[in-house]
């Protein structure tokens, strides 16, 4: 065990140890939080695995947090509540939203592909907002939150949030294992030199298809778990700054690391909410809060450039 | 279809597209020339709508308050490139996007500041306000033509700088070869910080430009940001060429998708669909656009020639 | 630099501990807690700032005890996020206990945080929006509203311009839920012949193309719901292309006191129904206005305002019936529901649903007192007299 996954291994156990002590101390609401951190910390890490280790930079992500939040939100809807079938199709439907989109933006690179993740993004934000039999731009209630056939109840704050953090080790474990594998050691050769990979015969485009691909998967879980979190979904989850936070939690976090993607989307909304919530701080820091959020972005963009992965302790760039 | 209707539909779209083009400009020129993605770029349409609107309320002449709020925004501009978005020109486009959405949350936040968050009074002046008679039945407020005129003027004098002084010879050396142009002892920063300012400053003149017809209030130029990087995509990035055909074309799709496809679908398969695709299509029409162009020619429709 | 692994966990879980213990449990209070969200930043936090003074001014008059009870007011931002909505509520009830959540000025933000507050045992009092979900299928008797019905304010104006005899009424709403509601809302009392139904992209600035159409269909008035920014630049469009004096332009929710100061004299003679004004003359309302001018330097305030003034002396009146015995809420619910207050637009009753039987009115938008001053919304007519709401019947809830 090197020491930097001993760092995380104490971050998970930490995690884990939140329930029982937020029970002891009377303090239900760090659930609540946490477990929306935890949320956008999945979506963080499908972002980053095409974004960190495939160096394709989506600035559309939050597409499939929408696509998963509706495959819940809809079904419900029409008197289906099986988690199962939900989540299932939330993982389906993703998958193959970003293999039509892949298909065409993965051939592209740099701006292009920047831009045409952005036009896809907002093409389906305003389908949501015309769709009126799903809420259009008003949402949709979730009205009962997604049922497991009596094996764990959403409703429970603390089953939930077990099983939000269950996913998120399995995604930590998955993206690990992906970015170890032949096809990872593939992709991060297509970001670092795609010439190259050219060259020993390899054409990129399965490669980075296929992570594009698994990348929206995750998000679309990612997505639905927002859903049954805000037991609420709307058009709003997949609004183009939605997209811009989830690239800064990577690059907050540390990008193409593993932990990263977890330590920015704590921080990013750790930080907004302690921006504006924190009563020591003075009134103009609280009401323009915004303003702070943003010099604070880019001075870590500036002069962090390893995030705050790189200040945990026993980190080595690759 | 009424002709009369077509024609000012047509003069919609140009504006439109002029609109976008001031706006285009700028930005294409910044990311070919500097390689940056510049996402604060509506944050500077912003500002030279405010203080176009500020000048006007304090000096109460139109004419001055364009020339202050130009000279405004500029200033602004060439400070945010000493300051900010120097150090960015080496990093990659996701460090860019990054920092100047960073700005853009600061700008806003700092405008509401300094003049709150509710839209602030902009007008016409008087002189401006009435409609011009056109032909038979066309009537078209003067002011936007005036647009028209503008847009179409700046074209034509982007196009003589560009292609026959010397400025124009560097920027189009700096875009196809950054270190030749410096090794042969030109100034590279200085130039930089020129461009950079010069795109500001066409910034500003839309956002001056929409002040009195728009409501002038903080996240205005995000609004218009997604549009204007739709344009520039599908012209070529990095051609100004590209940014002018880009915008006009943007603008007229988007106007005319606006007008004539909930009616046209109404015609053509049934009012029912007219009703409920019609407008959902129209918003979607210009991003359906793009997606098509770089499916097809993902170097836009008019890509610099012979640019990197 | 490499420090050992147990000394790591070892500060992490010290720094964790210590964090936690900063939040020591609450203890049994005799205070009122009131969590207040609205939209504090961004373009909506122009709404949220006259609703947080309106509640401040609210504070003052009642000489800051809200029930006779020592009072905290503890604001959170919802950013137009009803994600983030949901987090700010769970926050107010979870970690700061409060006894009521109020305010919040969007529909799809009350949607996702009525619901998760009312679930947790904790009254809502909603000082805006009025989804009809809320007064229909989910009601809830811990949910109480001081404003209205989306629906009832544009069929107060179907209502007016149907007695109006009024014909080849051209409609426009942005193309999202909201807009739809309003125009259906509308048509439901409006029975005569409409020119033509216009929805525009959601945030779009320029209508240049769309009053081309309009001016081309020659109808013989307007109906149009535009609120916030979206409004502001269709006045100032519709006023610049010359359709003021051509098409009487009639709208819901687009002209108030937060964008007359935008648009100034765009605004005369703009027709809006709504269930308050500025200019009503019952006794609270006088206190209201006035002291809101003077207090934040001449400034009217809006419906918005009214309702959140209104929202906290709905607590004042619930928690002087129970006798500051916050734990009855039973005793608040059948005090809440006499809306035993002086609400600044006058007697009001509350339906079944606990949304307001109130009256609409007829609005125009006229001239100020002075050449420079802004125009200002001023009573024509009274269209409905103690009008309720058309969801009603789908909600199970009887008292």
């Amino acid at each position: 065990m090197t020491s930097r996954t001993a760092t995380l291994m104490a971050i998970l156990l930490l995690l884990a140890a939140v329930p029982p002590v937020a029970a002891y101390f009377a303090e239900p609401f760090y659930l609540d939080l946490l477990r929306r951190v935890m949320i956008f910390a999945i979506a963080a890490i499908s972002l980053n695995l095409i974004l960190g280790y495939g160096g394709m930079v989506s600035f559309g992500h939050a597409a499939y947090l929408g696509i998963g939040a509706y495959a819940v939100g809809v079904l419900s809807h029409h008197g289906i509540d099986n988690g199962w079938l939900q989540w299932g199709v939330a993982i389906g439907a993703s998958a193959l939203v970003a293999a039509a989109i892949g298909s065409i933006s993965v051939r592209t690179s740099g701006i292009y592909f920047i831009m045409i993740t952005l036009a896809f993004t907002q093409m389906l934000y305003y389908l949501g907002v015309s769709i009126a039999e799903y809420g259009g731009d008003d949402g949709m209630r979730l009205k009962v939150r997604s049922q497991f056939s009596g094996l764990i109840d959403l409703n429970d704050p603390t089953a939930f949030y077990y099983l939000v953090f269950a996913i998120l080790v399995l995604s930590l474990f998955l993206t690990r294992r992906i970015v170890d594998s032949r096809f990872g050691l593939v992709l991060r050769a297509t970001r670092s030199n795609e010439a190259r990979t050219r060259a020993i015969g390899l054409s990129p485009y399965p490669f980075r298809l296929t992570a594009f691909i698994l990348s929206g998967a995750l998000c679309g879980l990612a997505g639905a778990l927002l859903a049954n979190q805000t037991a609420f979904l709307t058009p709003e989850f997949m609004n183009w700054t939605r997209s811009g936070e989830l690239m800064f939690m990577v690059i907050l976090g540390g990008i193409a690391t593993t932990a990263g993607p977890l330590l920015g989307a704590a921080g990013l909304l750790l930080l907004e909410d302690t921006l504006q919530g924190w009563s020591v701080l003075p009134k103009w820091v609280q009401e323009h809060w915004q303003l702070y959020l943003g010099v604070i972005l880019v001075l870590v963009v500036l002069y962090a450039r390893r995030g705050l992965a790189g200040l945990l302790p026993g980190d080595k760039h690759e | 279809m009424d002709f009369t209707l077509v024609v000012e539909q047509t003069l919609n779209g140009l504006q439109l597209g002029v609109m976008l083009f001031l706006l285009a400009a700028g930005l294409t020129l910044v990311f070919g020339i500097m390689n940056l993605v510049n996402l604060a770029h509506g944050s500077l349409y912003m500002v030279g709508a405010y203080l176009a609107t500020w000048f006007y309320q304090l000096t109460g002449s139109f004419a001055l308050a364009l020339v202050l709020g130009l000279a405004g925004t500029l200033l602004v501009g060439v400070v945010v490139e000493l300051v900010a978005l120097r150090t960015l020109y080496e990093r990659d486009h996701l460090d860019q996007v990054l920092a100047t959405f960073g700005l853009i949350l600061f700008f806003n936040e700092l405008i509401a500041i300094l003049w709150g968050r509710a839209a602030i009074y902009s007008t016409l002046p008087e002189f401006l306000s009435g409609h011009v008679q056109l032909a038979g039945n066309l009537r078209y407020p003067l002011y936007r033509l005036l647009i028209i005129g503008v847009g179409l003027a700046v074209a034509l004098l982007l196009w003589f700088v560009v292609s026959k002084t010397r400025l124009g010879m560097l920027i189009r050396a700096g875009a196809s070869n950054r270190a030749m142009v410096a090794a042969l002892g030109v100034d590279i920063r200085l130039l930089y910080t020129i461009v950079f300012g010069f795109g500001a400053a066409l910034a500003g003149l839309a956002g001056l430009l929409a002040g009195p017809i728009f409501a002038v209030q903080p996240g205005m130029g995000e609004m218009i940001l997604i549009q204007v990087f739709v344009v520039i995509v599908i012209g070529g990035i990095g051609s100004i060429r590209g940014a002018f055909l880009g915008a006009l074309i943007v603008g007229m799709v988007d106007t005319l998708g606006r007008a004539f496809l909930k009616p046209a679908l109404s015609a053509v398969i049934s009012p029912a669909a007219g009703d409920a695709a019609g407008p959902a299509l129209a918003s979607m029409l210009i991003y359906l656009l793009m997606a098509a162009v770089l499916a097809f020619r993902p170097e836009g429709l008019f890509p610099v020639r012979g640019g990197s | 630099m490499k420090k050992t692994t147990g000394s790591t966990l070892a500060a992490l879980v010290a720094a964790a501990a210590l964090s936690m213990s900063f939040a020591a449990p609450a203890f049994a209070q005799q205070k009122v807690k009131i969590g207040f969200i609205s939209t504090f930043s961004g373009p909506g936090g122009v709404i949220g700032a006259d609703m947080k003074n309106a509640v401040e001014l609210a504070l003052d008059h009642l000489g800051r005890k809200v029930g006779g009870l020592e009072t905290e007011v503890i604001y959170g931002d919802d950013q137009q996020k009803p994600d983030v909505g949901k987090q700010v509520s769970d926050e107010m009830v979870k970690k700061h206990q409060v006894n009521f959540v109020a305010g919040v000025i969007w529909s799809n933000v009350m949607l996702a945080v009525a619901p998760s507050v009312t679930n947790a045992g904790t009254f809502m009092i909603g000082t805006n929006a009025g989804p009809h979900q809320l007064a229909g299928e989910a009601c809830n008797e811990l949910f109480f509203t001081t404003s209205w019905q989306n629906d009832q304010t544009p069929e107060a104006m179907g209502k007016y311009m149907q007695d109006a005899g009024l014909n080849d009424v051209y409609l426009m709403a942005p193309n999202y839920a909201a807009g739809k509601d309003m125009l259906t809302g509308f048509k439901r009392t409006f029975k005569g012949r409409i020119a033509g139904e216009v929805y525009t992209t959601v945030n779009q600035p320029d209508y240049q193309a769309e009053l081309a159409q309009l001016r081309a269909k020659n109808p013989k008035a307007v109906m149009v719901f535009y609120p916030g920014g979206m409004g502001i630049n269709f006045l100032k469009q519709y006023s610049q292309a010359g359709l003021r004096g051509q098409f009487p332009l009639y709208s819901v929710y687009t002209v108030d006191e937060l964008s007359i100061p935008a648009v100034k004299h765009a605004a005369l003679g703009q027709l809006e129904t709504r269930y308050w004004s500025q200019d009503l003359k019952n006794e609270a309302n006088v206190k209201f206005v006035g002291d809101f001018r003077k207090k934040y330097d001449g400034k009217t305030p809006s419906f918005y305002g009214a309702q959140s003034y209104d929202g906290i002396l709905l607590i004042d009146s619930a928690v002087r019936a129970v006798k500051g015995d916050l734990a009855n809420k039973k005793g608040m619910i059948a005090a809440m529901r006499k809306a035993d207050f002086k609400s600044t637009r006058g007697k009001f009753t509350y339906g079944h649903n606990h949304f307001p039987i109130q009256n609409f009115y007829l609005l125009k938008a006229v001239a100020g007192a002075s050449a420079t001053a802004d125009p200002v919304m001023e009573v024509q007519k009274t269209v409905f007299t103690n009008y309720k709401d058309s969801y009603g019947g789908h909600c199970a809830m009887k008292w």
